[in-house]
């Protein structure tokens, strides 16, 4: 169940790819139904998974490359399954994955290839977090370099193949080292298998130091999540990138980071985990701040967007940083959080632009009055950005500094500042932006009609509020994927 | 008749060799209407021989028969059949590749005998068990080599041979001094009888160091790494690119066919091993860095890609050096390079077929030139994107299991140093492919007129990339042959 959802999309890819040149308009209806189904499957694993047994379910392994145990216990193994940290984020990668099939309704420029990219996306995230092996899970966080490489460069906007470029090169870094570290800690476990080398505990005894393990794995987590000082990548790629490919980047693909680093570096070493806490702390709180004062000065509303992430996934740092449960169970929230409303901001400035063609702040004004729709919209997902109670970031930010205070006092306060910051630029840039006199310019331009625009807004909302008003249907989940993880860095 | 039999893959190819000649002398008597037929009844006798060689290997797999001949100059083990197999493959599809080319060379027939008499050569090296064998069979591929380079006539082609023929005297001649010095120490010129020497002396090390020292420097120039590169970007640039594609790949791996024999027969245990097995080491290191670092400012795509198979010898030798190093991985570590090598010809030779297509087409080599190669070519793109991705190291590919691979026989030789110097370079060599493909997808062409390679290159060029996919995706196959061919020297 669990593989098929996570290689249908391909499947669906590779259907698309050949698809006659004369039928190449229907690739989205094909992308569409591929990534409903998908979601279809995984809500149903959602509502299957046993919340009273916990830990992974709907495991599938088997053996992919069985080495000659006279030459090296070199063994690598398809093994995927859930628990309650995965099975949110996959949710929430099906989830965006219909949306952004949806928004892209209107591409026009070689559609073909644009939607099979998109669904070797989606398989390559989803096995990111299904993967129970190391080496698999490095497979998947790789290939999801290819599609991203493609679908910035030849379908992004302003200085794309730049942006591109960045964006692979800097996530190709990181990964250089994590494979390493990964080497590593199979060699000396003797085994790559995540469940079981979080098991081991200590790595004391292995050829190089434990903690430069520790430093090998989380290097490409932080730059993917990502964290001052590794964050320029981020600005570029999401300004660059096609409209969807922003959604899934700011949904999805920072979230890869965050799990990283829950599910490798803190749970299959916990004590380097425990000692670089206050590292983490610090990180966490610059970015945070540096995050919401660049969106201060930013011009571009996507750039802005941009930013806002930097400073809410140091949040995600933040909370992991605290090493208690609350606090972790506060940054999981805040990832699934943070991917619904960045990325339901993110279509909506793609509509914005779709329309006016610029992104330019300066330059936008008084939109309100011609697309209605949009501004509600727009409103819902800056509030929940913000952090407005009965919507979902409340609930995630709260238990993030709940769980962080005890621990990081200072840190936790300068946090608390990214809040106010957040408040300030998100409202100035909706005043600016939506509300003041009508510019005559844009007096043409309409609003969000269509099936395929209000649909995925209208279920992203709906999302947000339901975890803002009720978060226990994911947080109690969450809480108890990160509870062992909690327990073993105790 | 049980030496002949032994001998008979490489008798195929030189048969198959003569053959060609002859039948190219006969031809005009049969008629004009026979003689028109050249163009493909030629290509296709050297096919049939180097499918022969392949079949005759296949034949003695399969009746298990293995074993010395002719008073052991020469040994048929796992290894040598790899070999074999690699090198009678390799040659069918540069044939296949070389079918355009050779509309334009007076000398086809010429061309065809001397590139099967190569493989013949490269063949009888990784066979060789004795120095007076080896050293026969380096001078039969040099010397075919020598003609090939120049074949085209071209003022850079005559340079390139010049280059190359003075360079590979020198070569030659250290080699056969590095051979002088076992022979003076041992008396024998047998592998088996220098290393019952080696294992039992401890006097003359400096002198065994010295001969280890000259091995590496004669046989480095023909596996191409730093500080024995100096040939390599003039002789690839100006050589027509089937050759330089046959250089890239087959005369690389027989040079790392003989170094694994020498040293690891000869010199493979005793005093010496890890000193050379740092030399290694050092030598791997040096190479990757610098060949990635000078291949990043190539403009013109054959000489780049020389540039980085002088890196992609460097990351070979990693699983060389990990063979003696602090930590021995005898089997693992020559298993690693055996199967790197296997990897790199599909990617390697399927990346050179895709150049020689659209190059021919578009009448360039300059990677500007390759701007908007996916609109005209779409499948010719995808392939060289597809053989692009896997030299850099992105999976499901042969590249991405072959590098881990071998980063792993370096990690467990307690080699990490290395093994992060590795890495380093990978996201260094992903910087000057990922240009080829930006260019081919993300740039518009100056025309838009679509092109397709010829039928032949095509088909050699989709088993490629099939081949690329099918080991990354299901490495056991190819993982088992180099365990076997490893556990020669086990």
């Amino acid at each position: 169940m669990l593989t098929f959802a996570i290689f249908f999309p391909l499947l669906g890819a590779v259907l698309i790819a050949t698809l006659p040149k004369a039928q190449e308009r229907s690739a989205k209806h094909i992308a569409a139904v591929t990534t409903a189904i998908v979601l279809g499957v995984v809500a149903y694993l959602f509502i299957d998974y046993d919340r009273g047994a916990g830990g992974y379910q709907f495991l599938d392994s088997s053996t992919w490359l069985d080495s000659a145990p006279d030459i090296s216990d070199f063994d690598l193994n398809y093994a995927v399954g859930l628990d309650g940290l995965s099975l949110p984020l996959v949710l929430l990668t099906a989830f965006l994955g219909l949306v952004s099939v949806l928004i892209s309704w209107r591409i026009e420029l070689r559609p073909k290839e644009y939607f099979a990219w998109l669904l070797v996306l989606e398989t390559s995230l989803l096995g990111v977090f299904s993967s129970l092996d190391l080496v698999l899970f490095f497979l998947f966080w790789e290939v999801e370099l290819i599609p991203m490489f493609f679908l910035i460069s030849v379908w992004g906007s302003g200085n794309r193949v730049y942006s591109a470029w960045k964006y692979v090169l800097y996530t190709f870094f990181g990964s250089a080292f994590m494979i390493v570290g990964i080497l590593t800690l199979g060699f000396t476990a003797g085994t790559f298998d995540i469940r079981e080398l979080a098991e081991v505990g200590s790595f004391d005894g292995a050829i190089i130091p434990a903690w430069a393990i520790f430093t090998l794995l989380s290097i490409a987590f932080l730059v993917k999540m990502p964290v001052v000082p590794f964050h320029t990548w981020l600005p570029d790629a999401h300004t660059d990138a096609p409209t969807a490919v922003s959604v899934i980047l700011a949904g999805v693909l920072l979230k890869m980071g965050g799990y990283g680093i829950l599910r490798m570096s803190f749970s299959i070493m916990p004590e380097q985990a425990s000692d670089a806490n206050v590292i983490f702390a610090i990180i966490a709180a610059v970015s945070i701040l540096y995050g919401a004062m660049m969106t201060l000065i930013q011009t571009d509303l996507k750039r802005l967007i941009a930013y806002s992430s930097v400073s809410h996934m140091g949040y995600v740092l933040l909370g992991t940083s605290s090493i208690g449960v609350v606090g972790l169970t506060g940054a999981a929230t805040q990832m699934v959080t943070h991917g619904l409303i960045t990325g339901m901001l993110f279509a909506l400035v793609g509509m914005v632009y779709d329309r006016a063609h610029t992104r330019e702040i300066g330059q936008l004004r008084g939109l309100a009055t011609r697309m209605p729709f949009i501004t509600a919209m727009m409103l819902v997902a800056g509030l929940a950005s913000l952090g407005l109670p009965a919507l979902a970031g409340f609930a995630a930010e709260v238990t993030i500094f709940l769980g962080t205070f005890e621990r990081h006092e200072a840190l936790t306060i300068v946090g608390v500042l990214g809040v106010a910051f957040a408040a300030g630029y998100i409202l100035w840039t909706v005043q600016r932006v939506f509300w003041g006199e009508p510019d005559p310019k844009w007096a043409e331009l309409t609003d969000a009609t269509e099936w395929w625009e209000r649909g995925p807004l209208i279920a992203l909302t709906a999302a947000i509020v339901a975890i803002g008003v009720y978060p226990a249907w994911v947080m109690d989940l969450l809480h108890d994927g990160v509870a062992p993880i909690a327990e073993r860095l105790a | 008749m049980d030496d002949l039999n032994l001998l008979g893959p490489q008798l195929a190819l030189l048969i198959g060799a003569a053959y060609i000649i002859i039948v190219d002398v006969l031809l005009p008597l049969a008629g004009r209407e026979a003689y028109g037929q050249r163009r493909l009844l030629l290509p296709g006798l050297a096919v049939l021989a180097a499918a022969g060689s392949a079949g005759w290997s296949l034949a003695l797999v399969l009746t298990d028969e293995r074993g010395e001949a002719f008073d052991g100059m020469m040994t048929v083990d796992d290894f040598t059949l790899f070999f074999n197999f690699l090198f009678a493959g390799v040659a069918g599809v540069i044939v296949l590749g070389s079918v355009d080319f050779l509309d334009r060379n007076r000398f086809r027939a010429e061309y065809l005998a001397l590139i099967l008499a190569a493989a013949a050569g490269m063949s009888l090296m990784a066979a060789g068990t004795d120095l007076i064998m080896i050293f026969v069979a380096l001078e039969l591929q040099a010397i075919a080599l020598f003609a090939l380079v120049g074949i085209s006539k071209s003022d850079s082609g005559s340079e390139a041979t010049l280059k190359f023929l003075l360079l590979s005297a020198v070569s030659t001649a250290i080699t056969l001094y590095g051979m002088a010095y076992l022979f003076g120490l041992s008396g024998e010129t047998s592998l088996d009888g220098i290393a019952s020497y080696v294992a039992n002396t401890d006097e003359n090390r400096s002198a065994l160091v010295l001969a280890a020292v000259f091995l590496t420097a004669g046989l480095g120039f023909k596996m191409a790494v730093v500080p024995f590169q100096m040939w390599v970007p003039d002789v690839y640039e100006g050589a027509p690119t089937p050759i330089t594609a046959f250089l890239s790949v087959a005369s690389k791996a027989a040079g790392f066919a003989v170094v694994m024999r020498i040293f690891l027969v000869a010199l493979g245990e005793g005093i010496v091993t890890t000193d050379w097995a740092y030399l290694f080491a050092a030598i791997a290191a040096v190479s990757m860095t610098v060949g990635n670092v000078l291949a990043l400012v190539q403009g013109n795509i054959k000489r780049m890609l020389g540039y980085s198979s002088i890196a992609q010898a460097g990351t070979i030798l990693i699983g060389l050096a990990a063979v003696a190093a602090e930590d021995p991985q005898l089997l693992l570590g020559t298993s690693s390079v055996v199967f790197f090598l296997g990897a790199y010809a599909f990617t390697n030779i399927g990346a050179f077929l895709a150049i020689i297509a659209i190059s021919h087409k578009i009448g360039s080599n300059e990677i500007d030139d390759y701007a908007g190669v996916a609109k005209r070519s779409p499948l010719l793109a995808l392939g060289l994107a597809a053989c692009l991705f896997s030299l850099t190291g992105f999976p499901p590919t042969a590249g991405f299991i072959a590098k881990v691979y071998v980063f792993n026989a370096a990690v467990q030789a307690d080699l990490v140093w290395l093994a992060i110097i590795g890495v380093i370079n990978s996201v260094i060599a992903a910087y000057y492919y990922l240009r080829v493909v930006l260019n081919m997808f993300a740039r518009d062409p100056e025309t838009d007129d679509a092109f397709q390679p010829n039928p032949y290159l095509g088909v050699a060029l989709a088993a490629a990339v099939i081949g690329l996919f099918a080991i990354g995706v299901y490495p056991t196959p190819l993982i088992e042959a180099s365990e076997s061919a490893a556990r020669v020297f086990g």
